[in-house]
């Protein structure tokens, strides 16, 4: 194992030192002010029954990509925990996984809206709907699991085990589902996704930009949670530490 | 470690024997909520009765299975843990879960056929399809006690963690038995069932690869 702690330091040492720097924050706020201005105004393809609402697009999608990039995340320092065991890579893990629940959230809200409008009503049983409730109640159920429990050891290593187990089995699940029934969404069944939309210059212009600004947000709330929680994590042990200090005084 | 595998489960099959309160309370339980259902739908159509049994079935696997690790005193593990390997352990609590969820099953699938019905047009491929679907579910539910154990909680929190993540796996062995009610061509049945032996075997993996991070204190 020694081969490849070396490689999750690596990381770790990236993440650590680029956390506190501006460059990406500046990136990110850039970003999002082209693609949420740029979502608005800029001209979008003229489609049947989608209409102005492919401009949905643009906020719909960037949320499942950072919901996916923070839970991957999540996993990720999940496995540095159970290898190293340090408190501070379970709180890594918790925080990026907590964020990315918040983003399946507003993917959530922003797909119901968009399918009130194209699909007539905003829960029409769709299998991409059904698929991404399920996966929210895995990590629903993550965050009951996690809560329910004090002993903050403990509380780490069980719920970095049950991210991995659920995660690994989520995966293939979400690719599974949805094949299995017909599909209204964009992608499934013949109905036209994204990438056929690619070749129009005017949607990839902002998309991309839309890509990597909410990338770098949900990191950014990701990172600032992590930043207050490792400052609580260390007053509550200094504290502790005080308290063991004084009563071997006396 | 083979012959500590046996061991163990001789030891848990032993233990349930002993105690036959217990094996008689999911016994019953079965029982019970399958006249539950009879009582509120009577002999429904094939495709009702499949979906029902299934329901009793995941059902069924959350009280049977969450006997595996949860009936045990936790400090009953740190003995075992002397004793064998993590991996052995688990590999015994869920060869014995999933014995005992083969007999529950054939049990509410007697029961089934005498108070439901029995619109099968081959018996034969839905009693295999049901043990293969009995195999899977208590394994999923089997880690999940443990994790539940673990975390000195009772069997609902193996239910909430349990439910989003088998019910894929119900689908898919629901539609797999659709095959055995009526002879309906159905292109990607293989392909299906490829699938859920290999999801079975990513549990079964997981599952030994985690569980000796959970074992430990």
């Amino acid at each position: 194992m020694a081969g490849d702690s070396s490689m999750s330091k690596g990381l770790q040492g990236f993440i650590d030192s680029q956390m506190r720097l501006w460059w990406w924050k500046v990136l990110c706020v850039a970003c999002l002010a082209f693609a949420t201005i740029g979502g608005m105004l800029l001209p979008v393809p003229r489609l049947n029954i989608l209409n102005e609402t492919i401009r949905n697009l643009y906020y719909h999608v960037p949320m499942w990509i950072t919901m996916m990039m923070l839970y991957m995340a999540g996993f990720a320092y999940s496995i540095i925990y159970l290898r190293t065991g340090k408190l501070k890579d379970d709180i890594f893990a918790y925080q990026l996984t907590a964020t990315g629940i918040a983003f399946s959230v507003f993917g959530m809200i922003t797909g119901m809206e968009w399918a009130k409008y194209t699909w007539g009503e905003a829960w029409s049983n769709d299998p991409k709907q059904l698929g991404t409730a399920l996966s929210m109640l895995i990590y629903f159920a993550y965050l009951v699991l996690r809560n329910g429990m004090k002993d903050e050891e403990k509380r780490a290593k069980i719920s970095a085990v049950y991210n991995i187990f659920a995660f690994a089995l989520l995966i293939p699940l979400i690719w599974i589902l949805p094949r299995m029934v017909d599909s209204l969404h964009p992608g499934n069944g013949g109905n036209p996704a994204f990438k056929s939309y690619d070749r129009d210059f005017s949607m990839t212009i902002v998309l991309y930009p839309a890509f990597i600004g909410w990338i770098l947000m949900g990191f950014w709330i990701a990172s600032i949670c992590i930043r207050t929680n490792m400052v609580r994590y260390k007053q509550e042990n200094r504290y502790q530490y005080d308290i063991e200090k004084n009563s071997a005084n006396a | 470690m083979a012959n500590n595998l046996m061991v163990l489960v001789r030891k848990d099959m032993l233990m349930e024997w002993r105690q036959k309160h217990t094996l008689y309370g999911v016994g019953l339980y079965v029982a019970s909520t399958v006249f539950a259902i009879y009582m509120m739908s009577g002999q429904p159509e094939a495709k009702q009765w499949n979906a029902l049994f299934w329901l009793t079935q995941l059902f069924v696997a959350v009280n049977a299975v969450a006997k595996s690790f949860l009936q045990e005193h936790p400090n009953r593990f740190r003995y075992y843990f002397t004793l064998v390997k993590p991996t052995t352990f688990l590999m015994a609590k869920m060869i014995y879960s999933s014995s005992l969820m083969l007999v529950m099953s054939l049990i509410s699938l007697m029961l089934y056929s005498i108070l439901l019905g029995w619109p099968l047009e081959q018996g034969g491929l839905f009693i295999l399809i049901s043990l293969v679907g009995s195999i899977s579910l208590s394994a999923v539910f089997t880690f999940l006690s443990a994790i539940a154990a673990r975390a000195q909680q009772n069997s609902a929190l193996m239910a909430i963690l349990g439910f989003p993540l088998v019910t894929p796996v119900l689908m898919i062995l629901s539609n797999l038995s659709l095959k055995a009610i009526s002879p309906v061509y159905q292109p990607g049945w293989w392909v299906l069932a490829i699938v859920l032996l290999a999801l079975d075997l990513l549990v079964i993996i997981l599952g030994v690869a985690l569980f000796p991070f959970l074992w430990q204190e």
